[in-house]
């Protein structure tokens, strides 16, 4: 029995999202391959090649899987899967586009966004919303699972073992990549960052949020938003926490004009320490919260800028 | 071309799930039902569709227990023409749903299937893609835009850090993500005309179809609570806090 992790990488750089899916696998007690599929990958196979606990890496170097489309990259997996028990990625938007459409092809179910391992068919995963944390028992004789990275510590380093290539048969001709946006951000990624500063209704406009602007800059922080707040139309979509958003598990949560809704403490509950500023003193964010601070963010914002 | 859209009856987002004391499964009796939020908004795209004229019919599918029909009406009043109901009482997994949904499409041919990206109950994020893959069919997941253009349809897909753009040969898989579009409410007027549009029910056992379990859920429990804060003072307070007990600035 192996395991077959699919790495993601942007930009020639791994993720750190692979590292912490390889920290899963490893969990799982098999040897632990890494394929790495797309173009122009010499300078990522020594990176991939150096995280503690992978046996080996396949490299599958191709114009068809550079931007890493679930039509290809399903069909490469599935060529490579005979070799393998248990086939896993991160749950980003890339390994949750792919993997289920490897999972059908194989004919077996899929365990999304597990949390931990129990043992290698047991796994613990967050329902409804995080309110509820089911243990589940994969019954297929191969296990197609997505891993919660922020759940999983980052792999350390060893010295790099062999790298094989593969051939897949590249473009099945389903869809073609067009083009990209990136935001354009100096921040932090929000599912990235150390220190993550959200707003929510009681900023009461978009402007507003350039009170989070300085405190962000301080801390190096990322702004994130609750879904009222991108409900109101404040933000965009893409700054939203919680579970229709990102789940962002940073050192330090500040929430500030959140009222604490089920869906967005979803998306940040294990964050490691969380600051609430709400003015009202029953906001269920509260009860979530490390330090309340029971105030109006219009007083408190400046403050706190001007005391860091 | 014809459009279907797969919709699934789940708790009412507001409602907070309970834990069985048991700890078997989140307990569902006399909780709030409504339709998932990504199936409305699925159901949106494909209502705007047909308003544009690119859609001729849009058909509206569920599969569950009798009591999911409600959601099939509440699609119907909001502008689907037709409803099929795949009954069965069974708890069913994703592979099972993306294989029933795949005998509707085999038998339905729409151009353009449309699906929510998740349902907000059991969190896979896996329907669509499962259903893709089983029909052949080219995705375009988390969707933020539609582009339909003769046998191709464009898909702008919110990805971490940004935005990506497919094109997609048609027939093709789509599931929506938040920003797409913002779901209507049913009128009154349209609500009583729905209970007159067609409701075909079909017994998901006659389909065909494997339903054995694929996964066994071992037990639900809590999630781990966290210990109580304190409530500082003020901001001075709450810097020092962070500083020296907290150190994480």
């Amino acid at each position: 029995m192996k395991t077959l992790v699919i790495a993601e990488h942007d930009k020639g750089v791994l993720k750190p999202e692979t590292n912490k899916t390889i920290t899963a696998a490893v969990k799982l007690g098999f040897d632990v391959d890494l394929l790495l599929a797309g173009d122009n990958l010499s300078a990522m196979s020594e990176q991939a090649a150096s995280i503690a606990g992978v046996s080996n890496v396949l490299i599958a170097d191709d114009a068809a899987y550079a931007h890493q489309l679930a039509e290809n990259l399903a069909d490469l997996v599935l060529s490579l899967a005979d070799n393998y028990s248990h086939i896993v990625a991160s749950a980003t938007t890339t390994g949750k586009n792919f993997m289920p459409r490897v999972a059908a092809l194989l004919d077996v179910a899929q365990i999304s966004e597990i949390i931990d391992v129990i043992d290698a068919d047991t796994f613990k995963r967050p329902i409804y919303a995080g309110n509820a944390i089911a243990t589940v028992k994969s019954l297929d004789s191969k296990k197609v699972i997505t891993v919660r990275a922020s759940s999983f510590d980052i792999a350390q380093e060893q010295a790099p073992v062999a790298v094989t290539s593969v051939a897949g048969k590249g473009s099945v001709g389903l869809s073609e990549f067009v083009s990209e946006e990136q935001t354009e951000s100096e921040r932090p990624e929000l599912t990235a960052a150390p220190v993550v500063i959200s707003g929510g209704r009681g900023m009461q406009n978009g402007e507003n949020f350039a009170l989070l602007n300085g405190i962000a800059d301080k801390l190096g922080a990322a702004i994130g938003a609750s879904r009222a707040a991108v409900d109101a139309g404040f933000v965009p979509n893409d700054m939203q926490v919680g579970q229709t958003g990102k789940i962002v598990a940073p050192d330090l949560y500040i929430a500030v004009g959140i009222s604490g809704a089920i869906q967005h403490l979803a998306g940040m509950k294990d964050s490691k320490v969380i600051v609430a500023i709400n003015k009202d003193p029953d906001a269920p964010i509260f009860q979530v919260a490390d330090y309340g601070l029971v105030a109006d963010l219009f007083d408190v914002l400046p403050e706190l800028e001007s005391a860091l | 071309m014809k459009v279907l859209v797969p919709i699934k009856r789940v708790i009412d987002y507001n409602v907070k799930a309970r834990v069985k004391s048991d700890n078997s499964d989140v307990d569902l009796t006399n909780v709030k039902m409504a339709m998932n939020p990504f199936c409305e908004i699925a159901i949106e795209e494909a209502i705007r569709l047909k308003e544009a004229g690119t859609v001729t019919e849009v058909i509206a599918v569920t599969i569950g227990a009798k009591a999911a029909q409600e959601q099939l009406r509440t699609a119907l009043a909001l502008g689907a023409d037709k409803a099929i109901h795949i009954e069965t009482d069974e708890k069913l997994e994703s592979l099972h749903i993306a294989k029933l949904l795949a005998k509707v499409v085999e038998k339905e041919a729409p151009e353009l299937v449309i699906l929510g990206k998740q349902s907000i109950d059991s969190d896979n994020n896996q329907t669509g893609q499962m259903l893709a893959a089983l029909t052949n069919r080219g995705q375009g997941t988390f969707a933020s835009k539609l582009d339909i253009d003769n046998a191709m349809v464009k898909v702008t897909r919110e990805v971490d850090g940004g935005l990506q753009t497919v094109e997609l040969k048609l027939p093709a898989v789509v599931t929506t993500d938040l920003r797409l579009n913002e779901p209507r409410y049913a009128s009154l007027p349209n609500i009583m005309k729905a209970k007159r549009k067609p409701l075909e029910v079909i017994a998901a056992d006659s389909l065909g179809v494997d339903l054995a379990p694929r996964t066994q859920l071992v037990s639900v429990s809590e999630p781990v609570k966290r210990s109580g804060g304190i409530i500082v003072d003020d901001v001075a307070q709450l810097v020092e806090k962070l500083k020296t007990e907290a150190k994480v600035i």
